[in-house]
């Protein structure tokens, strides 16, 4: 069980306001999950990653493990502790504002 | 009961302010999709239970919003917003090529005849169609394609498609505008398109009276006279009387012909309001005082309308989606503000109420009267 958590804009856009949990086969990677959040809620397609490219949105930014993984290759493996649910995969919106 | 029900996008959700006939009591939904921008809503003029709702982000990208039952309920439609083909370049701020990137929906613009079908104007400027009620979009690209499209530049709010007319007399006809490309007319409905600036002269670009280049900012029209255009321009306060072919200028004894919102009576053709700006430096009402001005000569000559609005220290704008008129007998008109009001009047401008206050800022205002 994949544990997902959205900033506040995208669980309004879902109407769900806890985080999500996802089955996702191996390989448990970015791309993987981001899949499988999509096919959960088709809404979601378009506001983390661009439709097309499926390249990560410019203010995403993708955290686990007090890690920033925004920069990694969404095929790179989820780390142990996510794929194993102990700890979740943040999908923040990039802070801004001054 | 007939009513009336006005939609506002602000910048951090949508609201709904509904009266009865009457507009002497309002009630206000929302916020609706709070904490995103909600750049217009706009409902179906055959069918008003039919809403649609433009919702973006600069974090999260572009949502369409879409209601079948008057706003009480919404679901989110298609969102898939690609330029036909290799999109190419437009001009960017410094002169160089920039790829076509598509950011988000300006204006939504309901069929005036079938619900399901509506347009939707973007940034980057282009425009496109969903015959299937906001599920899937697809660009007509002959505006991009017609040949000035590699010279268009952005305004300083970006560049942007943000206005769309469909002629009521004929649903092929259209008219766009773009920030800074001017304005555009197709005959085909949106088929193939052609600049329609002549007479539009701006000091802001290196040629004044170019074909290309002008940052209009809206362009409204009274379904009785429909070759009759008037623009707001960056500067100036523009009138058609040939659908576009020639423009003539009628700022006449405004205090300022800078502004952003334009609008006509219902039931007057020749009746037409604007809410001047200082400048376009300086996005505050002349001399701290909000002032609707009013003409019934279709031009040139402009009264004032402040009974009701603030006259000292404000400094709020109001901005090019954010007026709009009701089709009651006596003729209400409603604008909202970057300050959080939405003002209304019953008896056509001549005095004038807050309906709500402290709303995020405003970006666009909308009625729809209900039968």
């Amino acid at each position: 069980m994949i544990r997902v958590v959205l900033p506040a804009h995208l669980k309004t856009l879902i109407g769900q306001h806890h985080e999500v949990t996802l089955e996702v086969g191996a390989p448990v990677t970015q791309r993987s999950v981001l899949d499988a959040l999509e096919a959960r809620y088709p809404v979601l397609k378009g506001t983390i990653r661009d439709p097309r490219t499926l390249r990560r949105r410019p203010f995403v930014r993708f955290f686990a493990c007090e890690m920033d993984l925004s920069h990694e290759s969404p095929d790179d493996p989820l780390p142990d502790e996510v794929r194993g649910g102990a700890e979740p995969f943040f999908v923040v919106g990039a802070m801004a504002g001054g | 009961m007939s009513g009336v029900r006005v939609l506002v996008g602000t910048r951090k959700g949508a609201f709904i302010l509904t009266a009865d006939a009457t507009r002497s009591s309002w009630d206000v939904q929302g916020p609706l999709f709070e904490g995103w921008e909600i750049y217009h809503v706009k409902g179906s003029p055959v069918d008003p239970n039919r809403i649609y709702a433009s919702q973006t982000s600069g974090w999260f990208g572009q949502v369409v919003q879409r209601s079948d039952d008057g706003g009480a309920t919404w679901a989110p439609v298609g969102n898939g917003f690609a330029y036909d083909g290799v999109p190419g370049t437009h001009q960017w701020y410094d002169g160089t090529p920039h790829p076509w990137e598509f950011a988000r929906v300006w204006h939504l613009e309901p069929s005036l005849s079938d619900p399901d079908t509506v347009l939707a104007g973007v940034e980057d400027a282009a425009l496109f169609k969903s015959t299937d009620g906001g599920e899937n979009w697809s660009e007509l690209s002959g505006l991009r394609g017609h040949g000035s499209g590699p010279h268009w530049q952005p305004g300083a709010g970006g560049m942007c498609l943000h206005t769309i007319v469909v002629s009521p007399r004929d649903p092929n006809r259209i008219f766009v505008a773009i920030s800074a490309a001017g304005a555009f007319r197709s005959d085909d409905a949106g088929l193939t398109w052609r600049p329609i600036n002549r007479g539009l002269r701006s000091q802001g670009i290196p040629d004044e009276d170019a074909e290309v280049g002008h940052c209009v900012h809206r362009i409204a029209l009274h379904p009785a006279k429909p070759d009759v255009l008037y623009m707001q321009k960056h500067w100036d306060v523009m009138r058609s009387n040939d659908a576009g072919e020639s423009w003539f200028e009628v700022s006449g004894n405004l205090p300022s012909d800078f502004g952003f919102a334009i609008d006509v009576h219902a039931h007057e053709p020749e009746t037409v309001y604007v809410v001047p700006i200082t400048s376009d430096s300086v996005h505050f009402p002349p001399e701290g005082k909000l002032r609707v001005y009013r003409s019934r000569s279709g031009g040139d000559e402009w009264e004032p309308l402040s009974k009701g609005l603030p006259q000292s220290h404000c400094y709020v704008d109001v901005l090019r989606d954010a007026m709009a008129v009701d089709r009651l007998d006596e003729c209400g008109i409603y604008f909202g503000t970057t300050g959080g009001q939405v003002y209304a009047s019953r008896d056509a401008g001549d005095t004038w109420e807050a309906i709500v206050r402290d709303l995020p800022a405003v970006l666009s205002v909308e009625v729809q009267t209900l039968a």
